[in-house]
């Protein structure tokens, strides 16, 4: 790779600064005057913005899982060439919704709590483990890309020698606290609006995170593919295409289903605050880029992927934040809109999860992977 | 000795007096000044609702929501009822806020220390054989303390002397499982702000439902991912094997 003037400045970096600049200011406010200064949160609508990044996060991070499942565990070797850019998502990823997760807590400091006061009947006791130790996973499955960068082929071999079994943990932790944090929303079935609540939550969230997993892939895949790099050949990239619409075919097929079985069709039918966030989630997120990437032609061009994959992964986050904040808000009499201070520090999180990756994929070797770690035996 | 107890709230006895709100702020050193809502200053308060007015308070559940829901253990029910909150263990993650049936927990939310405050039915009164100072401040006999069972038979008893004044309903006899606090009225409950969509079963249940089948997942899902493991690497052997036969000949197919 030919070198990069550091100091170079250009438009992307100073958006990348002034963001994180006022993410930073905005959680120095934060520990310092607390949450009620600082966020629209109250006692009737405790979670909001953050949670609903949290969920994103962990969705789209989903391309970790999904990708290594695929490649390492399922051997379709074909795809190599992405399990390193999409390990380092899943990383990045998890790690700043860590980061969150410990700005949204009313008490930072107890942050490791659940480490050793358990309670195993709570979800979020489940999902705080399960991302640790996912969390973990990932580490092992980054740091031989950190390891090869300086050489270092012991520690590699170590890591290798023992990756079958902690892949396989990494894809059950995956797919325990995809689903359960559908399973948060379960206690609530009069508050959370008939459109999202129902006992399938945590398979919903399940099947929903694998479509938007491959869509994140594929976005990343089409980003990193520029100047000349061919990461997958297009016959690979269309059938990630189909994967992604197979998993949105079974998602709406299941949602549809659910929402006739359980008479909230009623619901679907009436013009109201909650059926508009409803049929805009399901219509732009799900039946659109279904419906284009049914065509071969969308599957094979550039541009299609990149419109059909977007869409997916708006759908997706629409979906999450109608499940954490539109289908808990009782429209008018109480809604929520975060906080100045709660907008400029996600976007600041998100900016810094952008930098790292535009960092090390710079400077790290990303993508040129060798055999070590593979799991060619 | 460990009997549950309760308090019984019949609403048409209640005069608005806020005698209740008053004595619990004096007794848990709360900030003082009438609220009309519940707050992390005010563990109870009363709503009027066309010259009826409802006490609301933390309900005490069976079978809590917040105790389930909690990821570090920080709610406990205890046998008596009290249903108590350690702030010590408190990470403030708000879960409990976001799934109590009914609303009750706030949070100092202007605090950078914060904690979850709701009423803690006098527990340190109850230790100690006396009734929770809301109880002994009810001018009027509104808020009745006393033994859950005997309670029970007593506001069934006052439902049957009077069935054309009283509602033939006992909110919290069954409802998410049973409360501590119990309230009959003479106006429908659903008019009073009391949430009746809520089930009899009790919420954490369903969570368990979902937690339950943790154990099947991660069981059959590593024999699952570890045998498609098995086979595709299987798969992708034979191949380079009857590669690398091809290229050595037909010769040693010839010999079997």
């Amino acid at each position: 790779m030919k070198p990069y003037p550091i100091f170079r400045i250009t438009i992307w970096k100073v958006i990348a600064i002034l963001l994180i600049g006022a993410g930073v200011v905005s959680a120095i406010a934060r520990f310092r005057l607390g949450l009620g200064a600082t966020t629209h949160l109250n006692d009737l609508f405790p979670w909001g913005l953050w949670i609903g990044f949290d969920f994103l996060g962990i969705g789209l991070a989903a391309a970790g899982f999904t990708i290594v499942a695929a490649v390492n565990l399922f051997h379709a070797h074909e795809y190599e060439p992405i399990v390193r850019p999409a390990i380092l998502t899943a990383f990045i990823g998890y790690l700043l919704v860590v980061l969150v997760l410990v700005i949204d807590l009313g008490r930072p400091e107890n942050f490791w709590h659940p480490l050793v006061m358990w309670n195993p009947h709570s979800v979020m006791f489940e999902i705080t483990w399960c991302v640790i130790l996912y969390t973990t996973v990932l580490s092992l499955e980054f740091a031989p890309i950190v390891l090869e960068k300086f050489n270092m082929h012991a520690p590699i071999k170590m890591i290798h020698d023992v990756s079958l079994p902690f892949m396989i943990v990494g894809v059950l932790l995956s797919t325990l606290h995809q689903s359960s944090f559908g399973s948060l929303y379960l206690i609530v079935p009069t508050r959370l609006h008939a459109l999202w609540y129902t006992p399938l939550l945590p398979v919903l969230f399940f099947i929903s995170c694998i479509a938007s997993g491959i869509s994140m892939v594929i976005v990343e895949t089409l980003i990193l593919s520029r100047n000349g790099r061919v990461l997958l050949s297009p016959v690979l990239m269309a059938n990630l295409a189909k994967m992604s619409a197979v998993a949105l075919a079974i998602y709406l097929v299941v949602r549809i289903q659910d929402l006739l079985s359980r008479g909230a069709w009623h619901e679907m039918r009436s013009l109201s605050y909650h059926s508009l966030a409803f049929w805009a989630e399901i219509l732009i997120g799900f039946v659109m880029p279904l419906i284009l990437l049914m065509f071969e032609r969308v599957r094979f061009s550039r541009r299609g992927l990149y419109v059909a994959s977007l869409l997916v992964l708006a759908g997706f986050a629409a979906n999450r934040m109608n499940t954490a904040i539109t289908g808990m808000e009782t429209w008018p009499t109480q809604t929520y809109f975060p906080s100045l201070m709660e907008i400029l520090i996600t976007t600041g999180i998100a900016a810094i999860g952008f930098t790292a990756f535009t960092l090390i994929a710079r400077y790290l070797p990303i993508f040129a992977p060798t055999n070590a770690t593979s799991t060619h035996s | 000795m460990n009997q549950k107890r309760a308090m019984l709230i019949d609403i048409t006895q209640c005069i608005g007096c806020n005698a209740c709100q008053d004595a619990c702020k004096v007794e848990n050193k709360l900030a003082t000044g009438e609220e009309k809502r519940l707050s992390p200053t005010a563990y109870t308060a009363l709503s009027e609702h066309d010259g009826v007015f409802v006490r609301h308070m933390c309900q005490h559940c069976e079978v809590p929501t917040c105790v389930s829901v909690c990821p570090v253990a920080a709610f406990t029910k205890t046998a008596e009822g009290p249903v108590l909150y350690d702030a010590n263990k408190c990470i403030g993650c708000r879960y409990c806020m976001q799934a109590c049936p009914f609303r009750v927990p706030r949070y100092e939310w202007a605090s950078t220390k914060p904690r979850v405050q709701k009423c803690i039915f006098c527990a340190p009164r109850l230790a100690k054989g006396l009734q929770p100072a809301c109880a002994e401040a009810c001018p009027t006999g509104a808020t009745k303390f006393g033994i859950r069972s005997e309670l029970l038979e007593e506001a069934a008893g006052r439902i049957e002397a009077e069935p054309d004044k009283y509602v033939a309903r006992i909110y919290g006899s069954d409802t998410v499982g049973g409360t501590s606090i119990l309230y009959i009225t003479h106006v429908p409950f659903e008019k009073l702000g009391f949430d009746t969509r809520l089930d009899k079963f009790p919420m954490p249940l369903l969570t368990n439902n979902a937690m339950s089948k943790i154990p099947n997942v991660v069981t059959v899902g590593s024999v699952l991912l570890a045998g498609i493991w098995w086979i595709t690497n299987r798969r992708a052997e034979v191949q380079q094997f009857e590669a690398s036969q091809k290229q050595n000949g037909h010769s040693q197919n010839e010999d079997k």
